[in-house]
């Protein structure tokens, strides 16, 4: 039945069609690990741009340790008393962690749904929604483990790695990107235009600022406290923090749940609205 | 008369001028703001909160550790007071590269506005004349905004900072004028990334607006004096100050306006030539 | 699965979007190796029909059974037996024209060397061989369109799904195109395809469903719809445009199935088109040009769904 075209036999029926849909049911969709694949091979041309991502917080990093770690002194925390960079580095990876997952997750995401089709592509396939939202989510932790690793990197040599529960900071990194990334992508469901990612900003900025992250909670009225405590970048600090200064103990494993739960959240809400989206 | 002629439009009366110039430009001009109209509620939103936010994260919750260790090295001031100015030039930076950037390479790479702008009578040069002014004017919005936050904040100690607003502009586009001029050339906007990894954030980090430039080790601080945003950043906060001198400012000035100028000069070659092609 | 079974089943389908009804309830019956066309003006249906057929969108009512699979309850295993040519291509223009087709592949979970190996002969079944490494924003809408359609052949489909597959394309193009698609069809691939240029639905299509407002307006064979819905000639008269109404009113006196004046042209649709023009003659008239030709299926298209812009 193969028709011989340049000389290659052109692999139309080369597998008997039942063995075929057999073997690409039992694979099903890959759970989004094929998205995993185009991804890679799309960056390995321009690996330099995302392995320059690194740069970013560590750019801050010797910021505060040039500059503002003078202009502040010393920090107490949990009863210690410890240089500032010291303080802001684990708030710096929970938050660089936050930035790469958010980014991955909003704006790639948005671009491969609005414009690129890519998704409309995938769907054609035997691949589901849930594994669009699964691909984009793992492929957002892979890149995100890149740069936690770095800087983690940075940090031990820079001597700010200060208990030995440091060793779970990139596990810590990876939940805060899970749970952000699973959070970006169900929001970027909803969005409409470029205009609305205004609104990610509005967010992702405040988050960064006020999370605990340049300065103590003790800073702030109580009220403002427990507001801060509410948001999702403060547990993501705070379990860091606890980590890496070993000032934790097991009420880190709240803030573990909390991101957990966001996460799932997040990529329910996801697999949900890219079926709404494009299963038209 | 039939619809044939109304399609093919009989001439109705002499062309309107066709003499090159700041009228073609300011014709591109409205053309931008007529764009801006659509978004310009979310913009001002952001124009505002940004500096509220910042300020009041940095300058006032930073600001009151700093303040308790000791103001000897930000020259007495309060760190809130020291921030501000360095921060108005940080912002006229970041929005003229923001316009800068992705406006100006979608116009030809994505929407083609200025491929049918170039259909007209309008140059190429009055095409970027017309983006300069737009963008002058969003940087004296936001510049403005910036100052009406930080005033409301008690970041503002004197009247005089009112001169540090022409000041931010002027960095500004000391930025907008050769970024762009780089921007039209582009055939992808990947480098853009690299533009703000490796230019905005340093020069945001490390040319004095969280810190005196004179904390950098020796061997970086001629690197910041090289930078416009260093420039304006000095500026801004002397005058904020009060500590402005004539000699220095005028130095800082003449850097900043010869940035801008070398800026202007190369994109009116480059827009010709990506849009004469 | 027994040949006989239908590969494709469609009744009462129906898809709305909010108040909007874009297929009324439509039924249809496809074979295995069969050509199967729906025609139709911008509109009528077709797309939504073939993304219901693509498991990408659940109708809104009816049942539709591909392959003996339901198509809401099945869709991941039916779309792993598919290959679909989307109106607009959806290429991945961050990879190069080999890599669509190899991560395109990976998608429906085949194995690497399979598909490597099926690349390179759908790429020399395309004619894009010399171009694999290239990118894919620099082709051409013709090599674009032909990509796609390799890419849509990686998983070896049972059914072909085509939505206007040569629209947009030159004419060089839209030929090396049918010819591929003609190649397909001798190799026994099922082909389903929307379209609404009239040549290549004749040369397609075994069997053609006509679609307008979302309904079936009729079905057949091509020379049957003809012969159902038009007359075997039809005479083309031009007048000087001065003539040309009171030619159009002398003309009522000359039998024919079916007349259509038009603001250049007077069409008449008869059994024999000489014939008729020889009335035509003695009755005094002289056109300025005359053409006697067969019928077409642009002719029952035209009759099915109007002359009028349908949107």
């Amino acid at each position: 039945m193969s028709e011989r075209v340049a000389g290659r036999a052109l692999p139309l029926r080369v597998l008997p069609v039942t063995a075929l849909a057999g073997a690409t049911r039992a694979l099903g969709g890959g759970g989004g690990r094929h998205l995993i694949e185009r991804h890679a091979r799309v960056y390995r041309r321009t690996w330099l741009v995302l392995a320059s991502g690194v740069a970013e917080p560590l750019f801050y990093l010797f910021s505060i340790g040039i500059g503002i770690g003078k202009l502040v002194g010393s920090v107490k925390v949990g009863g210690a008393t410890v240089p500032y960079t010291t303080f802001v580095a684990p708030a710096l990876l929970a938050t660089s962690s936050m930035n790469g997952a958010i980014f991955d997750s909003t704006f790639n995401v948005f671009f491969r749904l609005k414009y690129a089709k890519l998704y409309d592509a995938v769907l054609a396939t035997p691949m589901r929604s849930g594994d669009v939202a699964l691909g984009e989510i793992g492929w957002a932790l892979i890149r995100g483990a890149l740069y936690a690793c770095a800087f983690l990197v940075v940090m031990l040599a820079m001597g700010l790695l200060r208990s030995p529960w440091s060793a779970a900071a990139l596990p810590a990194a990876l939940l805060t990107g899970f749970a952000f990334a699973a959070a970006g992508m169900a929001a970027t469901t909803f969005m409409r235009s470029w205009q609305d990612f205004e609104y990610v900003t509005l967010v992702s900025v405040p988050l960064f600022l006020f999370s605990a992250t340049f300065y103590p909670l003790s800073v702030y009225p109580r009220a403002v406290q427990i507001l801060v405590q509410c948001t999702p970048l403060y547990q993501a600090v705070a379990l860091m923090r606890g980590l890496v200064l070993g000032a934790g103990g097991p009420a880190l494993l709240w803030h573990v749940a909390y991101l957990l739960i966001m996460g799932a959240a997040g990529l329910y809400v996801a697999g949900r609205r890219v079926s709404r989206l494009l299963l038209t | 008369m039939d619809a044939g002629t109304a399609l093919t439009g009989a001439p109705t009366g002499a062309p309107r001028a066709t003499t090159p110039g700041w009228p073609f430009a300011f014709r591109q001009f409205r053309f931008w703001l007529t764009d801006y109209r659509r978004t310009w509620r979310g913009s001002i939103y952001s124009s505002l909160l940004n500096p509220l936010l910042f300020l009041s994260a940095m300058g006032l919750g930073l600001g009151s550790m700093i303040d308790k260790h000791g103001t000897a090295r930000l020259g007495g001031v309060s760190y809130l007071v020291f921030l501000a100015p360095g921060l108005l030039a940080a912002t006229a930076m970041q929005t003229g590269v923001g316009e800068a950037t992705y406006p100006v390479f979608g116009s030809v790479k994505w929407n083609k506005t200025y491929q049918a702008a170039s259909a007209t009578p309008l140059r190429p040069a009055d095409i970027f004349h017309g983006h300069l002014l737009f963008v002058t004017m969003r940087l004296a919005m936001n510049c403005g905004m910036f100052l009406a936050v930080a005033a409301a904040l008690g970041a503002v100690s004197s009247p005089m900072v009112l001169l540090a607003l022409p000041v931010a502009v002027l960095t500004g586009l000391a930025f907008v004028a050769p970024i762009e001029a780089w921007a039209v050339t582009r055939t992808t906007d990947t480098s853009f990334a690299m533009i703000f990894r490796f230019g905005l954030i340093p020069l945001f980090l490390f040319s004095g607006i969280f810190f005196p430039i004179t904390q950098l080790p020796v061997w970086l601080r001629p690197v910041a004096y090289a930078t416009p945003l260093w420039h304006g950043v000095a500026l801004c906060r002397a005058l904020a100050l009060g500590t402005a001198t004539p000699g220095a400012s005028l130095l800082h000035v003449v850097y900043l306006l010869a940035v801008a100028a070398a800026g202007v000069f190369a994109g009116q070659r480059t827009y010709r030539r990506r849009l004469y092609v | 699965m027994p040949d006989d079974s239908p590969l494709i089943r469609a009744r009462g389908l129906v898809k709305r979007f909010g108040t909007f009804t874009a297929v009324d309830g439509i039924d249809f019956e496809l074979r295995r190796g069969e050509a199967f066309g729906f025609l139709g003006p911008n509109g009528a249906g077709k797309s939504s029909t073939m993304r219901m057929i693509g498991c990408v969108s659940p109708p809104t009512a009816g049942e539709l059974t591909i392959l003996g699979l339901d198509s809401v309850r099945d869709g991941a295993a039916i779309r792993a037996r598919l290959g679909v040519v989307p109106q607009e291509d959806t290429l991945d223009v961050e990879l190069t024209v080999r890599e669509n087709l190899y991560v395109y592949g990976r998608y429906f979970g085949l194995p690497r060397a399979v598909i490597s190996e099926r690349a390179a002969a759908l790429l020399d079944f395309v004619q894009l061989a010399d171009r694999a490494g290239d990118q894919v924003e620099p082709l051409s809408g013709g090599m674009k369109r032909r990509l796609t359609i390799a890419r849509s052949l990686i998983n070896a489909p049972d059914i072909l799904l085509l939505d206007e597959p040569t629209t947009g394309l030159d004419p060089q193009a839209r030929h090396v195109v049918w010819d591929r698609l003609f190649r397909l069809k001798r190799q026994g691939v099922t082909l389903v395809l929307t379209t609404h240029y009239m040549d290549e639905a004749e040369q397609l299509c075994d069997r053609l469903v006509v679609m307008d407002g979302g309904r079936i307006a009729a079905q057949g064979t091509p020379r049957g719809l003809i012969g159902e819905y038009s007359t075997p000639e039809v005479l083309e008269l031009r007048f000087d445009p001065a003539d040309h109404d009171a030619a159009a009113d002398k003309l009522t006196a000359v039998p024919a199935t079916r007349r259509e004046v038009l603001a250049d042209r007077i069409l008449l649709y008869v059994p024999d088109g000489d014939a008729t023009l020889a009335q035509v003659r003695a009755l005094g008239l002289d056109p300025l040009t005359s053409l006697v030709r067969r019928s077409t299926l642009e002719d029952v298209f035209l009759r099915l769904t109007g002359r009028q812009l349908g949107e």
